[in-house]
């Protein structure tokens, strides 16, 4: 049968503050075990936790991002049960009054526009870590992540195919980065992914059992996991089965997902009220506050580098996807004042030697003000664009300037009418018979003769030039 | 008269005049420590080295002319306050070795002050009872009589108070567990109103009920403590940050004009009629002071216990689940595994009473009995709460029984939970509505048993609770009266 998947996914993403959300400690990735925690964050008989108020200004201004309602009153709970890592026995997080709710992202699959929704945006606490000695009897807890400030963005079941489900992640990534609120990265664990996936029959407007897959920290694999549990449950409905509705976790070195043992998901949580912290109150005023905080987001400025710079979609999103990538466009197009050259070569040769060397724009050893310099001097004439290919790589690798490297190289382009005139007469006096028979109406040798004048120029003449006077000398 | 019998403001007054010094005063309270605490069994752990340091230290700044009004002055500690260096207990098996890093707010407070902290006192364990028979270690005995409780489950606070092993102790308060074992032990103590005093550092029972306040020989040592230790904190978001005054302030003033209110619900079948005499006496003590008695009533009060014991046992459920002997306090050897290693730690550290109200609470949070339970419990504490504000809109107090009997005997309801829990059938409802209440004597049975009774405010108008106290401590002597061991 034809099925349609139906797909949720619950992102928790850490939040960049300085200090944990209930206490003053640093929030630090790869310190040594335990050195950053006190009696508050490892759960000490008597502590109370106190918010960390930068928490709370960055979830309601990623509730405004991603045009959520902001509620004025929110509380927390507790969601109680025994784990090691666990400090306390339970977990402050929200349930009944988020701090976001009702809010929607856009995302765009096959050139599609798809609105996806968000039910919810809350704030919690990160747990420890277990470290399992390999071989030993007994294992180490580490309480320096105990304490992190994490939100947990709860999208509708609006997602219908894996492409969908890793644009929407990369979309609400390329947002939280944007407003400055959590790096997104996935590799620290500072993203981590639940994905809830369904299948029904094409057509069908209800619901079918679903799976939930835990942890899924790559959106390579968010794919491939949901790739495989689409097949899974595909082949379970056509053999007449039933889906079981259970936890699964994702094998990332087979691509499959498989069942957790179910004595560890039959949690009840026994969620209730936070006693040791009061609501979370907040003002129009705060809420206006953060509001002139957000910076353009990617889809306004998409658009807008469509409308101002005449970019195709394709140049406008790609070059969109982060802040620093489309201010360093900004800067070379309006220094250069020829916005598709500077995005051709952005999206060519710079991105291909950034990606072989997997380095973020900010890291780029041609500053867009460079990029701009060289494509001026395209434009005016000064090195044509098969030495400019040369010079750039050369900006690359040294950083200096295209003027300095074309200088020292002695690369500036040959536009004297009379020198290149000269090297036409050598070149056609070097080869008879093939000006003979170009003569005789062979008129392909034409190429033939324009690459023997550019290579005994060394690259340097003026490839315009050399096509007018050529054409003009063999026909004489 | 001996050091040990004096109340703060006493002292003060002698340390004033260099008639003693402070460490006159750490000596006399150890010695009697020594001399009846074998009887009494108020204390888990005695800092005596400690003491006589900080005493000393004390006369030292006294000297270099500072004197905050605590200063040298041996206030116990119940054993379930935070006490860096000091271990604290909860008088629990579970955390039986738990030294904490860090002082509770009201200690460091203290210490601020330059106290003297002449050790810590016992308590029901995890403050989950009303006659100390709970303590996981050890039963502390009524000084007036040695055969019964002290109250609880504040009873080490309340006994060392009585029988002069501390000059005041600082205890917690729950459900009545600072208030009815002063009733039981003939001295006076205050709950503040919910939010008045920080709560970190106190080893939570039931977060949204718990609150600390003084055990005192007298009303005004009662005021002098509330002084130092109310206020804001900013590591207790439930602390309110309101003005603190000079409760001090208040003890000058008479009850003219005043309008005490007398809840027909706290005078029930089943109390022992020497109580209800000796609360109907003070009534009229102080309408011949010049108050005016208003008769109100508190329609939900009947429902007070159960909706207490709903809300109390859940919130415990979650606070005590960090008692899970891996990182603190009991672990059981030989777990084969981690779930065992939870089942034996918690089985073996906790007391009967304890894991009662666990087992009680996580029922009552547990997916398809919250509405039924949690919720409703929540329900009904606005009532309670709104009964409260409905008769203040009429008085500006309310005098009640501060519990049905006078000190029960040891044993005598401990196989019988429900009839233990009426024992705090008059204060707990003060806890849901979160307002300030003090116990003060007000006579004694025919057994020579104290009697407390109990005077009610607003919230956050522990002044009116203390000038009315007052007025009546000053027109009687029962305060006076020492416990003979």
């Amino acid at each position: 049968m034809n099925y349609e998947a139906v797909i949720g996914l619950e992102v928790h993403a850490q939040l960049q503050t300085n200090t944990k959300i209930f206490c003053s400690c640093e929030t630090a990735f790869g310190e040594e075990a335990n050195t950053r925690t006190c009696p508050v964050c490892i759960g000490m008989p008597g502590v109370l936790p106190v918010l960390n108020r930068k928490a709370v200004e960055y979830i309601i201004k990623t509730g405004l991002a991603t045009d959520c309602t902001i509620n004025r009153s929110s509380r927390f709970a507790r969601k109680n049960y025994f784990y090691p890592d666990l400090p306390k026995g339970y977990q402050i997080s929200q349930y009944e009054l988020p701090v976001c709710e009702h809010g929607k992202v856009e995302i765009v699959v096959d050139g599609q526009v798809r609105t996806i929704g968000i039910t919810r945006i809350h704030l919690e606490e990160d747990a420890g870590k277990n470290l399992h000695q390999s071989g030993g009897n007994s294992s180490l807890v580490d309480l320096n992540r105990a304490g992190t400030p994490l939100m947990e963005i709860v999208s509708e079941p609006d997602l219908r195919t894996p492409e969908e489900a890793t644009e929407y992640l990369k979309k609400l990534r390329s947002i939280l980065r944007y407003i400055e609120v959590s790096d997104a990265d996935m590799e620290k664990g500072n993203f981590r992914c639940d994905i809830n996936i369904s299948l029904r029959p094409a057509g069908s407007t209800t619901f079918g059992t679903r799976a939930e897959v835990k942890n899924v920290n790559s959106f390579k694999f968010v794919q491939k996991a949901l790739e495989y549990e689409i097949k899974r449950q595909a082949q379970i409905l056509d053999e007449g089965g039933k889906v079981v509705q259970e936890t699964r976790l994702f094998d990332s070195s087979k691509n499959v997902t498989f069942s957790m043992r179910s004595k560890e998901e039959a949690h009840d949580y026994r969620y209730f009220p936070e006693p040791d912290l009061v609501p979370i109150v907040t003002s129009q005023e705060t809420i206006d506050g953060i509001k002139a905080t957000i910076p353009e987001l990617p889809d306004a400025k998409r658009s807008r580098f469509v409308r101002t710079y005449g970019l195709p979609e394709y140049d406008a999103y790609m070059l969109t996807q982060t802040k620093a990538l489309a201010a360093y466009y900004e800067e070379a197009a309006g220094l250069s004042g020829q916005p598709k050259v500077v995005s051709n070569w952005m999206m060519g040769e710079l991105m291909r030697l950034m990606n072989a060397e997997n380095r973020e724009i900010e890291e780029s050893p041609i500053r867009p003000d460079k990029l701009a310099g060289m494509i001026k001097m395209i434009g005016e004439g000064t090195i044509s664009t098969k030495i400019a290919k040369t010079v750039f790589e050369e900006m690359y690798k040294s950083g200096k300037d295209a003027a300095t490297i074309v200088k020292e190289q002695g690369l500036t382009q040959v536009s004297d009418t009379g020198a290149i005139e000269k090297i036409i007469a050598e070149v056609i006096a070097a080869n008879p018979a093939q000006h003979a028979d170009y003569k005789a109406g062979k008129e392909k040798l034409f190429g033939f003769f324009v690459g023997q004048v550019m290579k005994a120029s060394k690259g340097k003449a003026n490839p315009d030039l050399v096509n007018d006077l050529l054409k003009k000398k063999l026909n004489e | 008269m001996e050091l040990y019998s004096l109340t703060i403001h006493e002292l003060q007054e002698m340390l004033k005049k260099g008639e003693t010094t402070s460490r006159a005063i750490s000596d006399s309270v150890q010695a009697r420590i020594k001399a009846v605490d074998g009887k009494v069994k108020a204390y888990i752990t005695v800092t005596e080295a400690a003491a006589a340091s900080q005493a000393d230290a004390a006369d030292k700044q006294r000297s270099s002319g500072s004197a905050s009004p605590v200063l040298g002055i041996p206030v116990a500690i119940k054993d379930n306050m935070c006490t860096e260096g000091t271990l604290t207990t909860c008088a629990s098996k579970i955390l039986g070795n738990f030294v904490p890093p860090y002082d509770a707010t009201v200690v460091a407070k203290l210490k601020g002050a330059g106290f003297v902290m002449p050790g810590k006192v016992n308590m029901d364990e995890f403050a989950m009872g009303s006659s100390t028979e709970n303590s996981g270690f050890f039963i502390t005995r009524n000084p007036w009589d040695l055969e019964r409780i002290p109250g609880g489950s504040s009873g080490g606070s309340a006994a060392a108070v009585a029988a002069g092993e501390c000059i005041a102790a600082l205890g917690s308060d729950t459900g009545g567990s600072i208030r009815q074992p002063a009733a039981c032990c003939g001295v006076v103590g205050l709950k503040p109103t919910y939010g008045r005093v920080s709560r970190y550092g106190l080893v939570a029972f039931a977060s949204s009920l718990d609150q600390i306040g003084p055990i005192t020989k007298d009303v005004t040592d009662a005021a002098i403590l509330m002084n130092l230790i109310a206020g804001h904190d900013r590591r207790d978001s439930t602390s309110v940050d309101l003005p603190v005054p000079d409760y001090t302030a208040s003890l000058a003033r008479d009850v003219k004009g005043m309008k005490i209110g007398i809840p027909k619900e706290y005078f029930i079948d089943g109390m022992d009629p020497a109580v209800e005499k000796a609360v109907r006496d003070a009534v009229k003590t102080l309408e011949s002071l010049g108050a005016s008695v208003v008769d109100v009533s508190l329609p939900h009060t009947a429902y007070a216990v159960a909706t207490y014991y709903i809300l109390a046992t859940s919130e415990a459920s979650s606070n005590l689940a960090r008692y899970d002997g891996v990182k603190y306090g009991v672990r059981a050897s030989g777990a084969k595994d981690l779930l065992d290693l939870y089942l034996q730690s918690r089985s073996q550290g906790f007391g009967p009473e304890v894991k009662r109200r666990i087992m009680l609470g996580t029922y009552a949070l547990s997916a398809g009995y919250y509405d039924a339970f949690y919720k409703k419990g929540q329900q009904v504490r606005t009532l309670i709460k709104r009964d409260f504000d409905e008769a203040f809109k009429k008085v500006d107090v309310i005098a009640t029984p501060t519990a049905p009997t006078a000190a029960f005997k040891i044993g005598e309801k401990s196989a019988d939970p429900l009839q233990m829990y009426l024992s705090d059938i008059f204060t707990i409802s003060v806890n849901l509505a979160g307002i300030p209440g003090i116990s003060i004597p007000c006579g004694f049975t025919q057994n020579n048993l104290p009697i407390g009774l109990q005077i009610l405010g607003r919230h956050f108008d522990e002044e009116s609770v203390f000038r009315a106290s007052f007025a009546y401590e000053q027109a009687t002597d029962w305060h006076k009266r020492r416990a003979k061991l």
